[in-house]
């Protein structure tokens, strides 16, 4: 008995501290655990959630994607202008082939050329920051015709009593989590990671398979994109900033390696969403707005710690 | 005589979650002694050798070291107790110069913590000196060859002026030449009364060098004997509980069409103008010493790695170079030499690493036929008698001959008309190496193309009906069935080495 409490607590204890955490939080604050608020939490966590399914791609490769955040910047503005100038649908696919673009580029680099995935997506963070600055003229861009499109359906719409953000949310997991488990493409994610090497060896070609990997990761960002827009009805030039942490916060905190081939897409919809819910309870307790980030790294910091500690049976090096 | 022993290790016992690594475990070393310490992989001698140098802390029993009760809290302690433990892989810091990884950890300094750089360099020189090492202290450790930089752990021992020093397979990656200089090293430690303890899956060299053998079986000793008292068979027999009838298995000599034929293969400053032929059902060895060019020879057939010059026939016809995915589909298989970084992807299970190569034959559509993984999974469980709990056991924590069996199985699942056998039983158990042996005489008499490269002079001999031997990035004679002999293939090897350095 005391053994399977204490493999219990190994094995899960993350989820159960965040158990303890959520009966806290709903103790102290009634409007918690209402099903308003936590649509509102789902409604929000739908926007680095879908990110965060490319970056599971990524990092699964034992890469990094920190490009993610200036690039929801430039595909949100995007897609609201070309709302504004060329209607809704077309803006719809022009953000999604700049969103493949982007992800296309990254992984030329990273994959082809070679070059550290670290300073690539740093570079491109940095890159499509000023980009984004050069396309709107350093002026926000707002949806002209805001009460009238159909184009607010990603961001605002309800459907059978959900927000569709949601359900284009869970929607891509399972289709990547699908990918994933039951591909041969995901097979090559997984053999990549695990040991590049000897996928090599048995006739996989890396550099295509890290390529694809970004390629998803720009899709599901313009995906994000998208529903960030409707939403917003508008973009500021720095609306994206900082995401790119969130993102990969959400992918750690569901215990995905980040040294590659161990992960896998239900571990980031967890990760992801246990953020979301620490924010919105902090939110509630009254805590500032900044506290949000001391805490998530926190938290960040300990489950890698715990995970690791139970792994090599140790507390410290 | 109970003064000669140096030290005692007492009924340790050490339990892993699920395996008992060492139950009740005791032998000794004495002064000037070579203690041979051998055992099939998972034997337990890992395990003994880290609890010596306070790597692992034994759950009961104790070790006595110079007579008095010790405990030996980690590896620096244990080297300054005067325990050196020389690991299979070296434990030196290549940024750093021979004089400075000597005393790693270790370093003297004046009482601000500043660095005695001159007392460092002129005790490291007379470590170097006392083992007549060719080189300084003060080059950089990351420019030494293999052997050189073991070397400096070696002059650890001089330096901390060991009693016991621990060899782990130290011969692993050396030369012939390397070996005896090693040997000759060893000797002279020997003589001044170190105690030493040689862990090795090499037989020859155990009979060679060792004054006593102990046999390790599932973490308990099996017996202590005097080297010059036993035999191959007798020792054999202690570790795997039973004899081996023969060794090795030769498949029947019929031989069908060439199925690969390499010309003029040339790689700048890897090999040059390697030429070579395979056929249906026949063996051939690639003998040579580490470094001879062999594996980057199959790894360029194989496409891993670009060739300058050469061309390649497949079945009588001329073909490109090709890339990994073109050999495979064409029907080549490659067994890499080192399973752990090219064979394996260590986290994934047995099933997903049979089929890693083959991804489109167990798939519909880019769908993954789990069922069909399944099937070959089992298949080959069953016929290569793998040991897994299951499809989804990761193969990290299979022992190296499972892991081999299944690299194995992850090229017999797809009918290859070539496989490429690099160093197949290097590391691993004498059951699994005839098993592989026997295997290997099986695919020949199917009709498979058979290449076999190995550094050890028995296996090539034993397994092959055409042996070439490399040196030095050259096919430098080929043997065949009236010619192949050992002496002939030192010559050939020898010779060519000593014309190279005339030349």
């Amino acid at each position: 008995m005391g053994q399977t409490i204490n493999g219990l607590l190994r094995r899960h204890g993350l989820l159960l501290a965040f158990l303890v955490f959520l009966g806290g939080v709903a103790v102290n604050a009634d409007a918690f655990l209402t099903l308003g608020n936590i649509l509102d939490v789902l409604r929000q966590v739908s926007i680095t959630g879908m990110m965060a399914l490319g970056v599971t791609f990524v990092v699964l490769t034992g890469r990094l994607d920190l490009s993610v955040g200036s690039m929801l910047t430039l595909l949100t503005v995007i897609v609201v202008d070309q709302h504004n100038v060329a209607g809704p649908f077309l803006a719809i696919v022009m953000t999604l082939l700049a969103g493949l673009a982007l992800g296309a580029f990254n992984g030329l680099l990273v994959g082809f050329v070679g070059l550290n995935s670290l300073i690539v997506t740093l570079a491109m963070l940095s890159f499509l920051q000023g980009l984004v600055l050069f396309y709107s003229g350093g002026s926000n861009v707002n949806i002209a015709n805001a009460q009238e499109t159909w184009f607010k359906v990603f961001g605002r719409g309800d459907f059978l009593g959900l927000p569709v953000p949601v359900i284009v949310f869970l929607m891509g997991a399972v289709i990547a989590g699908f990918v994933l488990q039951f591909t041969t493409f995901g097979r090559r994610i997984y053999g990549v990671g695990g040991n590049e090497t000897a996928s090599i060896f048995s006739g996989i070609d890396a550099r295509w398979t890290v390529f694809w990997a970004y390629v998803v990761s720009g899709l599901t960002t313009g995906v994000a994109a998208i529903i960030m827009g409707s939403r917003v009805m508008g973009a500021q030039n720095t609306i994206g900033q900082g995401y790119e942490l969130t993102v990969l916060a959400g992918v750690i905190l569901g215990g995905t390696s980040l040294l590659g081939g161990s992960g896998s897409i239900w571990r980031t919809v967890i990760g992801i969403s246990m953020l979301g819910f620490i924010q919105n309870g902090l939110l509630l307790l009254g805590f500032a707005y900044y506290v949000q980030w001391l805490v998530t790294w926190a938290v960040i910091i300990i489950a890698v710690w715990i995970d690791l500690g139970a792994k090599r049976g140790r507390i410290f090096a | 005589m109970m003064d000669d022993v140096i030290l005692k290790v007492e009924a340790i016992t050490k339990t892993f979650p699920g395996v008992k690594a060492l139950d009740d475990v005791s032998f000794d070393i004495r002064r000037g002694e070579v203690h041979a310490l051998v055992g099939e992989n998972g034997a337990g001698k890992s395990t003994l050798m880290k609890a010596l140098a306070g790597l692992h802390k034994p759950d009961s029993g104790q070790i006595v070291y110079q007579g008095v009760p010790t405990e030996v809290a980690g590896p620096l302690d244990a080297r300054q107790k005067g325990i050196l433990l020389i690991h299979q892989e070296l434990s030196l810091s290549p940024e750093l110069s021979v004089a400075e990884n000597i005393y790693l950890g270790a370093w003297p300094t004046n009482r601000f913590g500043v660095l005695k750089k001159r007392e460092l360099r002129r005790n490291a020189s007379a470590a170097l000196e006392a083992l007549g090492c060719g080189f300084g202290p003060d080059v950089r450790v990351g420019t030494l060859s293999v052997a050189m930089q073991q070397m400096v752990e070696i002059a650890r021992a001089e330096a901390f002026s060991a009693n016991v020093v621990i060899f782990d397979e130290p011969t692993a990656s050396l030369t012939d030449t390397e070996k005896d200089q090693l040997f000759h090293t060893i000797r002279g430690l020997k003589a001044r009364g170190v105690g030493i303890v040689y862990i090795s899956h090499k037989m020859d060299e155990i009979f060679d060098i060792t004054d006593r053998i102990t046999v390790l079986r599932d973490g308990q000793v099996q017996g202590t004997v005097e080297t010059g008292e036993t035999d191959l068979n007798h020792v054999t027999r202690m570790m795997i509980g039973r004899t081996l009838d023969s060794f090795f298995v030769k498949a029947k000599p019929e031989f069908g069409a060439e199925v690969l034929r390499v010309d003029g293969l040339s790689k700048h400053g890897h090999f040059r103008n390697v030429s070579f032929s395979v056929r249906e059902g026949e063996v051939l060895g690639l003998y040579g010493l580490v470094g001879a060019g062999r594996s980057e020879v199959v790894e360029t057939i194989f496409g891993v790695r670009k060739a300058d010059d050469g061309k390649l026939f497949w079945k009588g016809s001329e073909i490109d170079l090709p890339t990994p995915r073109q050999s495979i589909d064409m029907g080549m298989a490659l067994v890499p030499e080192s399973r752990k970084e090219q064979g394996l992807v260590l986290m994934m299970g047995g099933r997903e690493n049979t089929s890693l190569p083959h991804l489109r034959l167990f798939s519909e559509l880019s769908l993954m036929n789990r069922t069909k993984e399944l099937a070959t999974f089992e298949k080959y469980r069953s016929a290569l008698s793998i040991k897994t709990t299951g499809p989804d056991q990761a193969v990290s924590q299979l022992s190296g001959g499972n892991q081999q069996k299944f690299v194995l199985a992850k090229w017999l699942c797809a009918d290859p008309k070539l496989i490429i056998l690099d160093e197949p039983t290097r590391g691993i158990d004498v059951g699994s190496k005839s098993a592989i042996h026997k295997l290997i005489a099986e695919l020949a008499e199917q009709g498979l193309a058979v290449i076999v490269i190995s550094s050890e002079m028995p296996e090539v001999l034993g397994v092959s009906h055409r042996v070439l031997a490399m040196s030095e990035g050259a096919v430098v004679a080929a043997f065949e069935e009236g010619n192949m002999s050992e002496e002939n293939l030192i010559d050939a090897v020898s010779h060519h080495q000593g014309e190279a350095a005339a030349a």
